[in-house]
């Protein structure tokens, strides 16, 4: 096998001279993340508790950063970065389609289950 | 007949093995949709959680006041810390695992049998961590009482801070005691009773006047409501049932059973798939101080494990945020 790694991160903008060092550079990178997100899960500051779309900014937030946690796991710990295109399309795509569905119809439903419990007459707690 | 020859040949090559599509071996690629199924298990998990939570929006438990604890810190309240450690340990063991990879595309086996040697132990660590908390949270700190309609009463002191049961429950003479397979009923038994009895805890309350009930209802500021003192005596007497210490699949002192029934389910599949992580990783980690994949001329199968164990730690960033964090 050949092992040509490819060896910038954050789209060319850190490069690395050895795939070892690549592999630190990605731990500093998550260790960030990871701190950015404890911090922000034990001030929450107030400014970040507005809604948008239905769910509070800091939430937004979190996830977004967990996606680009995932993201770095799975291009340089996992190596999809040095796989062909058409096998990342085959994991990613299908991965990506399938769970975004199934969040889409369960939230869906669990907020459809909310209205009914809260605004129809239904008395649960007695 | 030289050219149909030279077709069975190609045939032969595209047919007979040892073809590599998209320039992946063939465990590696079974590997890649191992995870892919495995990945959709997963997010079957976390989406239900997500519908429950959306349909009891408004009474769900709040993360941060339920895991607080830190080993070695009694009685002090730090959320976040010991899963942010956790998190970090499982970090920490997929890089090693890594390098170990790397390491292995080097053919350097001292190296490799080093790293291997680190994510197994950075693996016992965090299921040994995971273990802990399960301790922790099946324990529960402060106890509760669950109403009739299976809703869950807190108590706090007038500034708010919460109160154990143990703090003023007023124990009197009891008659009841556990039924055994030996008596009463034979060959039926029940768990451990609670502690205390309801009626002590009832009694404490009344003989407190600075105590009051909180509830599950989240209020606009995205804190707990707490009852009047009024308002508290009339749900305690009216509707409180049991007493409820800790959690397990039926009741959970923090808020509704949903909450303990899919942290058991959900961390528990994450931890069974660290655990078989950590075994697999001992197999081949012998297997390299044996020289098998010296001998083979190719450290692919370190390879192939550690995407295993790279999607472990893939998993608990999920796990991490949609648990703890949101």
């Amino acid at each position: 096998m050949a092992h040509a790694h490819k060896l910038s991160i954050l789209r060319g903008t850190v490069k690395f001279k050895s795939n070892t060092q690549k592999i630190w550079g990605v731990l500093i990178l998550l260790t960030i993340v990871t701190a950015i997100e404890v911090i922000l899960g034990i001030y929450k500051p107030e400014v970040l508790m507005g809604h948008i779309l239905g769910m509070k900014i800091l939430n937004w937030i979190f996830i977004i950063l967990t996606i680009v946690k995932a993201y770095y796991i799975t291009w340089d710990f996992m190596h999809m970065r040095d796989e062909t295109a058409s096998l990342r399309r085959m994991v990613v795509w299908t991965a990506v389609f399938l769970i975004l569905y199934l969040i889409f119809i369960l939230l869906q439903e669990g907020g459809y289950v909310e209205e009914v419990y809260s605004s129809g007459f239904i008395k649960f707690d007695f | 007949m030289d050219s149909t020859v030279v077709t069975t040949e190609a045939e032969n090559k595209v047919w007979g093995g040892g073809n590599e599509p998209m320039r992946a071996s063939y465990g590696k690629m079974m590997m890649w949709f191992f995870i892919v199924s495995d990945a959709l298990t997963f997010s079957g998990f976390l989406a239900s959680y997500g519908f429950s939570r959306f349909k009891f929006i408004d009474s769900w438990p709040i993360a941060d006041e339920v895991f607080t604890h830190v080993p070695f810190l009694h009685g002090q309240e730090h959320p976040m810390i010991y899963v942010a450690f956790m998190t970090f340990i499982l970090i920490m063991s997929s890089v090693t695992m890594v390098l170990a990879v790397d390491a292995g595309h080097h053919m350097n086996k001292a190296k490799v049998t080093l790293y291997m040697f680190l994510t197994i132990i950075g693996g016992a660590i965090f299921v040994g961590s995971q273990a802990w908390e399960w301790a922790t949270f099946i324990k529960g700190d402060y106890g509760a009482i669950q109403t009739k309609g299976g809703n869950i009463l807190q108590f706090v002191n007038t500034e708010g801070h919460r109160v154990a049961l143990g703090d003023f429950a007023v124990v009197g003479e009891r008659d009841r005691v556990q039924h055994e397979r030996k008596n009463g009923l034979w060959f039926t038994s029940e768990s451990a009773l609670p502690t205390y009895t309801l009626q002590e805890v009832v009694a404490g309350f009344e003989a407190n006047p600075d105590l009051l009930v909180r509830t599950q209802v989240i209020n606009e500021h995205g804190h707990k409501t707490v009852l009047s003192r009024s308002e508290s005596l009339k749900q305690l007497k009216n509707n409180g049932l049991h007493v409820v210490e800790g959690a397990n699949l039926h009741v959970n002192e923090y808020g509704t059973p949903l909450f303990a029934d899919f942290f058991f389910f959900i961390t528990g599949f994450h931890g069974f798939h660290v655990f078989s992580g950590v075994v697999i990783n001992i197999i081949i980690f012998f297997n390299v101080i044996l020289g098998t994949y010296e001998r083979r001329g190719s450290y692919e199968m370190v390879e192939k494990v550690g995407l295993y164990w790279h999607f472990v730690d893939l998993v608990w960033v999920f796990v991490f945020t949609f648990f703890y964090l949101v």
